[in-house]
């Protein structure tokens, strides 16, 4: 969910501006804005499954420190999403595990 | 290789403060930070700050933050965005990463001001996404401006714990519950009443036993604990929430500063192992200077004094200043810094800061 009013900081005026794919799905998200804020306010918590147990993982930090975050990112796994911005057209998938390179970047 | 006369690690508060100093008495500087903008953590203060008129007391956070970047502007510090830096190596020579490539700067001088990361705290369920720190909780809200989630239980009743929950609310968030381990609230008491006068439920002698859900956070079961913090059967009570925020404490960011080699000192109330620095907030090794959260963890007002303190002991060492120059600006400086660290928070860690800086001088180990 987007904090379209606040108190202090007033109206926040950015347009969603740019699409972005995410496992399949296109969400629509702000220019500038990390990929994690953006899947944050489509309500995506569940970024990756861990290598060994298959669990969840999402957002920790959201300063880019303890790589919770990661995802597979127009093909390169591992990117931290907290910290790398959207582009129009990303394509942004749920990283299984370690993540595999795709060929076709 | 490029060279600078002075390159400062991060631009926090504290490397800002210290960019304006060095630049301010005619020195060259480039700053360096791994992030898309200057400000550190600064700009995710949105509350008012303490602290004397001098200190913009009753100004907020990123408002500082914005004449702090409008002061480096003006004074030509060269910035370099997107740029981590991963070690220094001999002869001051700095390694970092722009454009996905390896690059160097040389400098003459260095001053660390790589800040502080959040610490985690381990229990059933710590993993799911949902719990996250509280940190990280105002870095999305302030700054991104997204919420991540709408019924949140805050863990931790220190300053961060407190104001984070209050700025959640300002947000539109549900705070449900704010626990906290102590018998007693860790942060001021004014940013406590404001959020208990919002209606913020607080349970002091209580800890989190365990978040449950299934992908992500469901629930929490919170439990009383009794003097000896052991938790206290049949106290056990289930919370629904979607968020758990983590406020328990702050670590020094230190790498930099172990790989240039600087000698440590463990100092549990400044949050764990600190670079030794003395009175100028030069390390072990000459030339190379800390300050901020790095050097210990308080706050924005107190990292950009020492920023401040930093810039000017650099200065002077490139004969910038006069030694009597210097002395006068540092007095001034160190008068402000005194006042910021008095009252029971501030005096602990003024003696800590103290114990650390004798240290330098040949005093006792730290216990
Ligand atoms: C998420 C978070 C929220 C906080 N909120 C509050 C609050 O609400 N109120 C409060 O009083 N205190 C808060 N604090 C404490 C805060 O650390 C201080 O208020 C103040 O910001 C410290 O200033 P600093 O300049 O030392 O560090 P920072 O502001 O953290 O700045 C350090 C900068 O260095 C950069 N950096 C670190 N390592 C490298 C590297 N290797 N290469 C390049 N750049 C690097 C960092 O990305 C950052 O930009 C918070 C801390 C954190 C981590
Ligand atoms: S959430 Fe920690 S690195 Fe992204």
């Amino acid at each position: 969910m987007r904090v379209k009013h606040h108190p202090i900081l007033g109206e926040d005026k950015r347009k969603e501006n740019v699409t972005i794919v995410v496992d399949g799905k296109k969400i629509k998200a702000i220019e500038g804005e990390p990929i994690a804020a953006a899947l944050m306010a489509a309500g995506i918590r569940v970024f990756r499954k861990t290598p060994k147990k298959n669990q969840p993982r999402g957002v920790f930090c959201a300063i880019g420190r303890c790589t919770d975050c990661v995802m597979t990112v127009n093909g390169i796994p591992n990117v931290r999403t907290c910290v790398t911005l959207v582009e129009d057209g990303m394509v942004i998938e749920t990283q299984k595990g370690l993540g595999k390179w795709r060929e076709s970047r | 290789m490029k060279k600078t006369q002075v390159a400062i690690i991060g631009a926090g508060p504290a490397g800002l403060a210290a960019a304006i100093e060095v630049a301010r008495a005619g020195g060259e500087v480039t700053l360096l930070d791994e992030n898309h903008k200057p400000g550190g953590q600064l700009f995710k203060q949105i509350h008012k700050f303490f602290g004397s008129r001098e200190h913009r007391a009753g100004t907020r956070g990123f408002r500082i933050g914005e004449k702090l970047l409008e002061d480096t502007e003006k004074l030509g510090v060269k910035v370099l965005l997107d740029s981590p830096v991963y070690s220094i190596f001999k002869d001051f020579v700095i390694g970092y990463i722009s454009d996905g490539r390896e690059k160097a700067i040389q400098a003459e001088r260095i001053i660390l001001a790589t800040g502080a990361s959040e610490n985690a705290l381990a229990f059933p369920g710590c993993t799911l996404p949902g719990v996250m720190g509280a940190g990280a909780a105002q870095t999305m809200i302030n700054v991104h401006r997204v919420l991540p989630g709408k019924k949140i239980i805050m863990v931790g009743s220190g300053n961060v714990g407190l104001i984070v929950s209050y700025q959640l609310l300002q947000a539109g968030a549900d705070v449900i519950a704010l626990i906290e381990a102590a018998a007693e609230i860790g942060g001021y008491g004014v940013h406590a009443s404001k959020i208990r006068r919002a209606g913020v439920p607080i349970y002091t002698s209580y800890t989190i036993q365990e978040v449950i859900g299934k992908n992500s956070v469901e629930g929490a079961v919170i439990v009383g604990l009794d003097e000896k913090w052991k938790p206290i059967k049949g106290t056990e009570k289930l919370i629904e929430a979607d968020t758990v925020c983590i406020a328990v404490g702050l670590s020094p960011l230190a790498e930099l500063a172990w790989l240039a080699g600087c000698e440590f000192a463990f100092v549990p109330s400044l949050g764990g192992h600190v670079p030794k620095h003395d009175r100028n907030m030069e390390t072990t090794i000459k030339g190379l200077y800390a300050a901020g959260d790095l050097t210990g963890i308080e706050e924005a007002s107190s990292a950009m004094e020492e920023g401040r303190l930093a810039g000017i002991a650099c200065a002077e060492s490139l004969g910038l200043y006069s030694k009597e120059e210097a002395r006068d600006l540092k007095e001034k400086v160190w008068a402000r810094l005194n006042t910021l660290r008095t009252g029971p928070f501030g005096k602990k860690r003024r003696d800590a800061k103290d114990k650390l800086i004798e240290m330098m001088e040949g005093g006792a180990d730290i216990g």
